[in-house]
């Protein structure tokens, strides 16, 4: 198991989240965040001041996987956030150590396999 | 003080507050545009509000006003540029100052140019704003209003539209559909597959309140259109004004209901836009019970309208060509419907509707009218908006239409603490050149991850 942490533009989102849907992991988690990185800063000019502000605002979203699913689900997201100008974003890899399905009490990694098909109509 | 001097005096106290109202529609327009906008472009939005107001009002004052009331022949006025030496012999039937009349005729004039922007929002160059408005106010609005209210070749047939529903409304509308044809539909608003996707506007309370401000504002719109108090007809008027407004916001929500099962929000507010742009054209013509029609039948439309453009792939977020397209077309013909003999004897315009034992003809001269202003009006917005694509540009890119046009156009936000939260009162932490967004140059990155080594993605 292994959570895909993903910083990536907002227009970016729906062909992920449609792609990521159809080859069986709907399960995600979408967060406007603001941060910083290689991506220059924005102008802000008001009323004749002037100030750069440096966070811009991005989308986290976070998926946790099965081990062999990680990679297919990085090339989704490889796919669909590139636009090769600076600000693409970047993609982070960690280790899960336990997941817990609420409902059931179900643990491990059948908590997130992949589906065979779509659950439900996007 | 004589009896003719107190008339004057109210006649004119009438006429300037009824213009103040209507004034204040630009207000309602504003609201109505922000509520129906995203977030990220609200401030872009009452920013062309205010220039398109105050270049409509010069502009029309130095030429417009000219074109549309001055004596001239059946086209247009040619005389009383910047309200000098002419009689307006056109706006004679009204004894009060010609200032007051000025005022009244230009506020309508900015309404007009107002209804245009609502179907362009989200994705228009500002500069675009600022070339149309000079072209629309001194030109396109004064021609169509020389026409049906300055003694032109529609006057001379007898047409019938009291307050503007093909004046104001849909030479407005026409203008914005000529608009969104020729800029395209918003990213992300039809899919490949041509199928509509909602972008919901990002404040409803915010729209309704447009809307309601604009109902007040036409209490002053028609009524008001009597250039007069004495005689006291802008009563009857302001209660057709209102019941066709509620009607509209009725057939608006049943029409919607019908649809989808549910009572759309938006389009019950712009029911109450079509109702009152339908009444606009009859509202001293018709008696109160047509008025109820008129409005229904002009919130059914609407609906039907919003359907069928968006099935057609046409993108307008506020929904001003359903509302004062349709609302202006249906509006108008209404009066070769409901027009009563004893009201068209009154205004001294026309004559009576079909209902009323008038026959089809009244109805031919008002379909003949929308013909001609929308084929006008169409023809020579499509002129202006293709020369603005071919110098200027007509579109934002496609970066700055996903990011926003505030930041982008106009270098701040509408809303800023919904993009940079917490950022507001504090001292940036780095310094940096001036640069504008979104530039990839990679000298200052430098200096910046300096400073930031640990932080961000």
């Amino acid at each position: 198991m292994q959570k895909i942490e993903a910083y990536v533009r907002h227009e970016a989102l729906e062909a992920i989240r449609s792609e990521l849907y159809a080859i069986g992991l709907p399960s995600m988690s979408v967060s406007d965040v603001l941060g910083s990185g290689r991506q220059a800063g924005i102008v802000e000019h008001y009323r004749g001041a002037t100030e750069v502000l440096y966070l811009r605002p991005k989308l986290r979203l976070d998926l946790v996987v099965a081990d062999e699913d990680v990679e297919r689900a990085i090339e989704v997201i490889l796919t669909h956030a590139r636009s090769g100008e600076i600000g693409d974003g970047k993609v982070f890899v960690l280790p899960v150590l336990q997941a817990v399905r609420i409902r059931t009490g179900e643990r491990g990694e059948g908590v997130v396999a992949a589906h065979d098909e779509a659950a439900s109509p996007a | 003080m004589s009896p003719e001097e107190l008339k004057l005096a109210i006649d004119t106290v009438w006429v300037i507050v009824a213009g103040c109202m209507v004034f204040l529609m630009q207000a309602g327009f504003a609201m109505l545009e922000v509520g129906f906008s995203r977030g990220k472009n609200v401030g872009a939005v009452v920013a062309k509000i205010l220039v398109n107001l105050s270049i409509g009002t010069i502009a029309f004052w130095a030429v417009g006003f000219a074109l549309a009331f001055g004596n001239g022949n059946k086209v247009l006025g040619t005389d009383g540029f910047f309200l000098h030496s002419s009689t307006f012999s056109s706006l004679s039937f009204s004894d009060v100052p010609l200032s007051a009349k000025f005022l009244f005729e230009v506020v309508f004039c900015t309404v007009s140019l107002a209804i245009v922007w609502g179907t362009m929002l989200d994705r228009t160059k500002f500069g675009v704003y600022i070339i149309f408005a000079i072209v629309f106010a001194a030109l396109i609005y004064p021609l169509v209003g020389h026409w049906i209210w300055g003694g032109g070749f529609l006057a001379q047939r007898g047409m019938q539209d009291f307050a503007g529903s093909t004046v104001v409304h849909l030479c407005g509308a026409t203008a914005a559909l000529a608009g969104t044809l020729m800029l395209g539909a918003r990213i992300g608003k039809f899919d490949s597959k041509g199928k509509a996707h909602p972008i919901p506007g990002h404040s409803m309370p915010l729209a309704v309140l447009g809307v309601l401000i604009l109902w007040f504002g036409w209490f002053g719109f028609n009524p008001g259109s009597t250039l007069g108090a004495v005689g006291a007809r802008f009563a009857d008027i302001a209660v057709t004004t209102n019941l066709a407004a509620s009607a509209g916001v009725l057939g608006a929500i049943i029409a919607g209901f019908a649809l989808q099962r549910t009572i759309d929000i938006g389009f019950a507010g712009n029911g109450a836009i079509a109702g009152l742009v339908a009444i606009t054209a009859p509202c001293a013509y018709v008696e109160d019970w047509a008025a109820c029609v008129i409005g229904l039948v002009a919130g059914v439309l609407m609906v039907l309208t919003v359907v069928a453009i968006d099935r057609i792939r046409v993108d307008d977020p506020i929904g001003a060509i359903a509302g004062h397209g349709m609302g202006g077309i249906w509006g108008t013909l209404s009066c070769g419907l409901f027009t009563t003999p004893a009201l068209a004897k009154l205004n001294g315009v026309g004559g009576a509707g079909l209902f009323y034992g008038g026959g089809l003809h009244q109805l031919g001269v008002q379909a003949f009218g929308i013909a001609c202003v929308a084929a006008f009006v169409f023809a020579s917005s499509t002129a202006v908006f293709y020369l603005c694509k071919k110098t200027v540009g007509l579109r934002v890119s496609a970066q700055q239409e996903l990011e926003g046009l505030d930041i982008h156009e106009h270098g701040m936000w509408g809303y800023p603490e919904q993009f940079l939260p917490g950022y507001g009162a504090t001292q940036p932490y780095v310094l940096a050149p001036n640069r504008r967004p979104p530039a990839t140059a990679t000298a200052p990155v430098t200096a910046f991850r300096a400073v930031t080594s640990e932080g961000g993605d």
